[in-house]
């Protein structure tokens, strides 16, 4: 039924189409509009150029307004602001561009629309003003880049010796965590670790790890440079982080990093916000299967001093997991001597 | 010059007079080796391709702007790929936006743009019977067509087609457990992109090698129209970077059936730990966005060229700054090819690298910026005329300005930290490369309908047309730059599973009511192009008052296109309001082939020394006409 239903009307929409489209045909021949160049829609269409772009730009501006609220707060990282004002200043570079070019194109078509009367001027070339408009774009770019690549140097520079380091690894859809010990280092993790239990993989061959922790969220302090040492089990993922304008790929055999530097607690963004359900979010960013959409971790931002009696109270994944490190990691151990031999 | 010309004339493969050639249905529409049907039969495929593309998209945007909507209605088209609950399957969503992807660039935006008007206007534009090979040029549309078919069947997989995303990034589009749509789905799309790309090479050759061989006497390459130019400079892109594409895609088969490791190393999966190791997802996307960035200028060209076209005949003024216009559409497809990896600032690669890039992207901006200016002056002072053609070039224009304008954000390395894989980056191509170079391909069809049906297309539909996808176009993809700054990435089936990303719920649904009234209205282009094929009015010789070349063929140019010998090129095809035109017996154009010596009042200075020339150009003109197999 209700295919019929969708035929017969399909069918009469066409047939509609086709009659308009007679009757239009069967007008202008009428109105002798194949003798003169232009009809009446000449003028109507270049009336509307102008009319569209006006329209157009009242409800940018308006819903600009509306929309600001809802666009991320402030950078919560040091980098962030910095790039937030490049942004904006970009933005605004552009938007002169955008205005100047479309009140130019769009009035054009009314100013210089077909008259029976007027020639259009034979203007064919001019290489000086072609010479103007290639410098000053030149040169606006010229500033954009050295001022991006200073910033872009900046925040792609290796990480402090004493930054914090967190271990973030991807996987089909979740994230994981590792936080270095009492050593302040990670411990070195091999893909071919992974089993059931030591879901990271991590190399108990190696001393440093034996301090490591997992958590269930990450906690960082503010005020301190945070290195997130990135990597990912099965597929690209991509670690996300908005608030910080923080974002890298997390990639299969090739770990990645990003450092910056948190500015505000997650307790100072709520009072901020006056929201006190607030959380700073990571999301995933590189397509990765079912599951992309949900890849979510919140992000603890704490007072430098609080950040230490946490990681103090931490229990080392070595220790939670006596069983696992007595049975599987002795046999591993066992064989790893033996290999040496 | 001239001794060149006349040298390749003479070696010019057999061409064809007015003589009739009766072969039949089989030859003269399906296997034709006549340009200008197999130009046709591109258009149709490509648009075919454009109607399937779009409907995903409005399956993915019902998802998105309506994510509580019962969508068992859809079961009838989709089966299985609704839940029970009516809801969209999750790896369908993906398949849809990876297959929306596939189908508009390289099946709409190429093939449909590229193969049609590639095709249709090189010969009639440069005065030449014929492409130089047919028989390779009809070979070309049959291996896009079984790339088509290879892509269609994919569609109907249990399993689904490919989900990883257009550009296929490994491991994903290697590990069917990871996504079931890289298990057979991945298979057919690889077969049918291998089959696809041996079609663009073949065409690419043959579009090169008859731009370069077959102008008629006097088309030096300073006289070719700019759509012919951009075609040319397209060709040439897509030989040099399709075969990287092939590579890539050839290693990829290798490590998914093979065993080998080229992109993947270290994998854990669905409780495995796989054998591969050594191989880098890196080199992958490398190889891909070596094409990839490419591919976008093989879209966009072709379109700013036919746009060229346009809005100087229907300003009725040369086109501003023609050599410019060339040495731009140069500067960009030289740079293309050394600015991929800034679809990659955050992909790990070594940060130096990242600032190359920067620099060099951004470069690109320059010509770019030329170009747009030089429309802009073109119109100035003008007399210009609204064709429907005329107003798709302004809107393609204004998309080619908006869209570009983002691409100095994106390019700034430290700037796509945030918004790399963002809706900001979707806002941003849609319109600099989605929409703009589907407004060419509109003007494009608009403009030549003329010459390839002989008929005319309705103009009041096709205002309204115009005027519909032009404010959907930007209701639908504007709005998107303000989903993008706000952080919501793309690619994601819903946005509750974050805080950050539960505004803008109402705007996503503006969006999609958006999109669904744009893609309706391509409805009543369909049925303005297909009526008119029968039904419209006949067409005049030259409907637009048109200097190039295909105005002066029959009302259908028949096999061969010109009856008699071919056209004799004496000046620019920009000659439109030329002072003195009126006196020399023209209106506000002066054709191609309207030799100087007839126009004393409208000469320039420097072109009364070209009178001199003219015998010379007619007397290698009859020689290539006594040459000419005529059977």
């Amino acid at each position: 039924m209700q295919v019929l239903l969708v035929i017969t009307g399909s069918i009469l929409t066409v047939a509609v189409l086709g009659l308009l489209y007679r009757i239009i045909t069967l007008v202008g021949i009428a109105k002798g509009d194949s003798q003169k160049r232009v009809g009446t829609s000449n003028k109507i269409n270049a009336f509307l150029f102008p009319l569209v772009l006006l329209v157009g730009l009242g409800a940018t501006a308006w819903y600009s307004g509306i929309a600001k609220e809802y666009f991320l707060p402030e950078a919560s990282s040091i980098h962030g602001v910095k790039t937030d004002e490049l942004f904006w200043l970009t933005m605004s570079v552009i938007g002169v561009a955008f205005l100047l070019t479309h009140l130019l194109l769009f009035f054009f078509p009314l100013i210089y629309q077909y008259n029976e009367k007027r020639k259009a001027n034979f203007y064919a070339h001019n290489d000086k003003l072609e010479l103007v408009w290639t410098a000053i774009p030149a040169m606006v770019m010229t500033v954009l880049v050295i001022y991006g690549w200073q910033l872009w140097s900046d925040i792609t520079a290796p990480a402090a010796e004493d930054a914090v380091k967190v271990e973030i690894m991807g996987k089909q859809f979740a994230w994981e965590l590792r936080y270095p010990g009492a050593d302040k280092e990670l411990g070195a993790y091999d893909v071919k670790y992974v089993d059931g239990i030591n879901s990271m993989g991590i190399d108990f061959n190696d001393a440093q790890a034996m301090d490591d922790f997992t958590y269930r969220e990450i906690v960082i302090p503010k005020g301190r440079e945070v290195e997130l040492r990135i990597r990912a089990l099965d597929v690209i993922h991509s670690v996300f982080m908005p608030h910080f304008r923080v974002k890298m790929d997390a990639v299969p055999g090739m770990p990645t990093r990003f450092k910056f530097t948190p500015t505000k607690t997650t307790a100072e963004m709520r009072a901020e916000l006056g929201n006190d359900k607030f959380n700073y979010e990571l999301a995933c960013t590189e397509i990765c299967g079912k599951g992309h959409f949900g890849m979510r971790k919140i992000i603890k931002v704490v007072e430098p001093a609080e950040y230490e009696s946490w990681v103090a109270e931490q229990t080392a994944w070595s220790k939670q997991n006596a069983d696992y490190m007595s049975s599987t990691w002795a046999e591993k151990h066992a064989k790893t001597k033996l290999a040496k031999k | 010059m001239s001794s060149v010309v006349q040298e390749n004339m003479h070696h010019a493969h057999a061409a064809h007079d007015e003589h009739e050639h009766h072969g039949n249905f089989l030859t003269n529409y399906i296997f034709s080796l006549d340009h200008k049907v197999i130009g046709k039969q591109f258009l149709f495929t490509g648009m075919f391709w454009a109607l399937i593309g779009g409907g995903l998209s409005l399956i993915f945007r019902l998802q998105l702007g309506f994510p509580e909507a019962d969508l068992t209605w859809l079961k009838p088209i989709l089966g299985g790929w609704i839940t029970e609950a009516g809801k969209l399957d999750q790896e369908f969503y993906l398949a849809a936006v990876t297959m929306h992807g596939t189908i508009m660039v390289f099946f709409v935006l190429t093939a449909g743009l590229s193969g049609t008007f590639s095709n249709f206007l090189i010969p009639l534009q440069i005065g030449a019977r014929d492409m130089a090979s047919g028989f390779m040029n009809m070979l070309s549309y049959w291996f896009f067509f079984i790339s088509s078919v290879i892509m269609f069947i994919s569609l109907f997989l249990e399993t689904g087609p490919a989900g990883g995303g257009w550009v296929i990034y490994p491991p994903l589009s290697a590990l069917p457990q990871a996504i079931p749509g890289s298990g057979m789905g991945m298979t057919l799309w690889l077969v049918s992109m291998v089959f696809f790309i041996a079609s663009s090479l073949i065409g690419g050759i043959n579009y090169i090698s008859t731009v370069i061989n077959l102008r008629t006497a006097g088309m030096s390459f300073s006289k070719l129209p700019l759509t012919i130019w951009a075609f040319f400079i397209t060709a040439i892109i897509g030989l040099l970077s399709f075969p990287v594409l092939f590579a890539a895609a050839l290693l990829l088969v290798f490590d998914r059936s093979f065993g080998t490791s080229f992109y993947l190393s270290d994998i854990y999966v669905a409780g495995e730990l796989l054998q591969h190791s050594g191989g880098s997802p890196i080199l992958f996307q490398h190889l891909f966005w070596f094409l990839g960035h490419p591919e976008v200028y093989i879209v966009l060209l072709p379109a700013l060229g036919l746009t060229s076209e346009v809005i100087s005949t229907n300003s009725r003024k040369p086109i501003f700054g023609y050599r410019a216009m060339i040495g731009s559409m140069l500067g960009i497809a030289f740079l293309s090819f050394i600015v991929w990896a800034h679809h990659m600032f955050v992909s790990g690669m070594n940060p130096f690298l990242g600032s190359v890039f920067m620099f060099l992207t951004l470069i690109i901006a320059v010509p770019s910026a030329v170009k747009a200016f030089n429309y802009i002056t073109t119109m100035f002072k003008g007399n210009l005329v609204f064709t429907p053609a005329m107003l798709f070039s302004i809107g393609l224009v204004s998309l080619f300005i908006s869209g570009g304008l983002t691409g100095i954000i994106l390019g700034n390395s430290a700037l796509d930290i945030q918004l790399h894989d963002t809706y900001f980056v979707v806002a941003h191509f849609h319109l600099v490369m989605g929409s703009a170079s589907f407004f060419g391909m509109m003007a494009g069809v608009y403009h030549w309908f003329p010459k390839m049906f002989g008929r005319m297309m309705n103009e009041k539909l096709g205002y309204v047309h115009f005027w519909f996808t032009f404010i959907g176009a930007y209701l639908v993809f504007f709005p998107m730059h303000y989903v993008g700054i706000a952080g919501f990435p793309r690619r994601y089936y819903s946005y509750t599973n974050f805080d950050f990303t539960q505004s803008f719920t109402d705007l996503n649904m503006f969006i999609s009511a958006a999109a669904i009234f744009t893609v309706s209205a391509q409805l009543l282009f369909m049925f303005n192009f297909i009526f008119s094929i029968f039904k419209g009015k006949k067409a005049p010789l030259n409907p637009w008052n048109s200097t190039t070349l295909e105005w002066t063929t029959p009302r259908v140019p028949g096999h061969g296109n010109w009856p008699g010998a071919l056209p004799v090129v004496y000046r620019w095809p920009y000659d439109y309001s030329k002072p003195g035109s009126e006196e020399d017996g023209h209106s506000d154009f002066i054709p191609q082939d309207v030799p100087h010596s007839a126009t004393p009042a409208s000469n320039l200075e420097g072109e009364k020394s070209l009178i001199g020339k003219e015998a010379e150009l007619q007397a290698l003109a009859a020689e290539i006409y006594k040459n000419e197999d005529h059977h």
